[in-house]
């Protein structure tokens, strides 16, 4: 069975159908990039990952487990804006992804240390240790996103979803962070899924690129019906399917 | 060249804040020369030159029947009532503009509540308070709080919904219960608002504390103003009044201080 299964999905705000029949089934450890025109569902789909949100029909299970009622450890999130903690040094910053967990949010004595220096070691991984005691307020928008990619993943969730995580960075920077959260992937085997406008940033980061779009559209009521997945792509291999043989070809067959 | 785009330099900048007070002082001056050349007993307008031999007569001699200073001791009785009026304010108004902030229940059953309390009048419920907790220092410290909570608590709230709904939802996912969320996210982020509506508050803390001291009191400055009105001892109400700008503005001014000094992350705006 596959890890995170989204079955006949349909959202509505009010009277107003946002989703329709969305279903997708993704294994562990694959990249989703999300993409589709604006007001679309993307953002809304992933409200639902997160659970921030509960569907109005159909269910979204994580791992086989019953279908979350609001956002939790298993879920990681990094937002376009606001995802890290502003009153929060770089390192404390890192250190909540541990600690917020805890009856009282923090930690102390050994065990304080103990959280530091991993969180120094992440810092470190990040790329941001010379920044560690500063408030991220001073910190570029890339080395912000980084932090906010570092923290989400200290807390070790099942799940990373971006939405729009690179929307608001210059293109080098941008390039930057790809190097970057592939690294990390490697590193980790984490399933992602990305919601973004770039479609180059999707193909070359995900696994599979997803398309909501209204498969429906009534031209005196745009808002009458919902988007849903129009296409699937696999996006492995440059986005160009079927380059990889399954079969070994130079191999004599015994008849 | 644009009026909008001329900038003062620094010594020019330091001249046109110091030219309001000069003005001040210069047209009260003159109005007093004027009138006490007409009469020289006239007590409206007291020469600058007696107002500061009366200012420094009021903080350096005591008082010849109880030996103490009055004026030290009004300042204190003052400063006491304001304190814990404005302290008991903003302890209370922190607790409930986190809860009507973050708990939608609770906004549900207290935010038009708020609203409409914060309509009533402080000053007319008064006489209730003077009948209710009597003449003592509860009612002046009670009218302060019934003055200043609900703005603060309206305030507070509000400010509170502003945190970036993204962020609660960041707490969340890295597995912050409500409270860890109330105390290591809303809470600090309170924090530097929360001096800023105290800030803000102060004024009507003053008029509501001077306002209660008038009508009832034996000791305070607001008190002591109200008292020598009635020799028309001009000198002594300005002094009074200059002192309690003063520390006005000295509160004002530590608060501010404060915000940058603990809160150095919520630099704009404060």
């Amino acid at each position: 069975m596959s890890f995170v299964v989204v079955q006949d999905v349909f959202q509505n705000y009010g009277r107003r159908p946002i989703l329709e029949r969305v279903n997708v089934a993704v294994d562990e450890g694959e990249f989703i990039s999300i993409v589709g025109a604006s007001g679309c569902g993307k953002s809304t789909f992933l409200r639902l990952l997160l659970a921030q949100e509960r569907p109005t029909r159909g269910e979204i299970r994580i791992a086989g487990a019953a279908p979350a009622r609001e956002p939790g450890l298993d879920r990681g999130i990094v937002f376009q804006r606001y995802s890290v903690f502003p009153h929060l040094t770089v390192r404390e910053n890192i250190v909540t992804g541990e600690s917020f967990r805890r009856g009282c949010g923090r930690f102390f004595g050994a065990e304080r240390k103990a959280t530091l220096a991993r969180a120094d070691d992440v810092l470190g991984r990040i790329g941001l240790d010379h920044v560690a005691d500063q408030y991220p307020a001073t910190l570029s928008g890339g080395m912000q996103q980084r932090l906010a990619i570092g923290q989400a993943l200290s807390a070790k969730p099942r799940v990373l979803l971006l939405d729009e995580p690179f929307g608001a960075l210059d293109p080098g920077t941008r390039l930057s962070m790809h190097d970057f959260l592939q690294d990390l992937r490697a590193e980790t085997g984490m399933t992602v899924f990305m919601v973004t406008h770039d479609l180059e940033e999707a193909f070359k980061l995900g696994d599979r690129v997803l398309v909501f779009d209204k498969p429906r559209w009534d031209p005196q009521d745009p808002n009458l019906y919902g988007a849903t997945i129009t296409y699937d792509f696999d996006a492995r291999d440059g986005g160009i399917p079927f380059q990889t043989l399954k079969e070994d070809t130079h191999v004599f067959q015994p008849a | 060249m644009r009026i909008i785009n001329i900038l003062p330099g620094r010594p020019l900048a330091l001249f046109l804040a110091l030219l309001p007070f000069a003005a001040v002082f210069i047209a009260y001056a003159i109005g007093s020369e004027l009138r006490l050349a007409e009469n020289p007993a006239d007590k409206l307008l007291p020469a600058p030159s007696t107002v500061w031999d009366t200012a420094v007569r009021l903080v350096t001699q005591p008082d010849r029947r109880s030996g103490d200073i009055l004026f030290w001791q009004d300042t204190w009785a003052s400063l006491k009532r304001l304190g814990l009026g404005v302290g008991i304010s903003a302890l209370v108004g922190m607790i409930f503009g986190l809860a009507i902030g973050l708990l939608p229940l609770v906004r549900s059953c207290l935010a038009q509540f708020v609203a409409v309390l914060s309509m009533i009048p402080p000053l007319a419920l008064l006489p209730i308070l003077f009948i209710v907790f009597g003449l003592g220092e509860l009612s002046k410290v009670v009218l302060i709080v019934v003055g200043t909570l609900p703005f603060l608590i309206r305030d507070l709230s509000q400010r509170v919904l502003e945190i970036p709904q993204e962020l609660i939802v960041k707490a969340q996912t890295l597995g912050a219960s409500s409270w860890v969320i109330a105390m290591r996210v809303a809470l600090p982020q309170l924090m530097p608002r929360l001096i800023l509506a105290v800030r803000l508050s102060l004024g009507p803390a003053w008029l509501f504390l001077i306002a209660a001291e008038a009508i009832a009191s034996d000791a305070g400055l607001g008190y002591r103003i109200f008292l020598v009105r009635r020799y028309l001892a001009m000198d002594v109400i300005l002094t009074y009044v200059i002192w309690i700008t003063l520390l006005a503005f000295a509160i004002d001014w530590v608060l501010r201080w404060a915000s940058r000094r603990f809160f150095p992350w919520a630099e704009q705006g404060l």
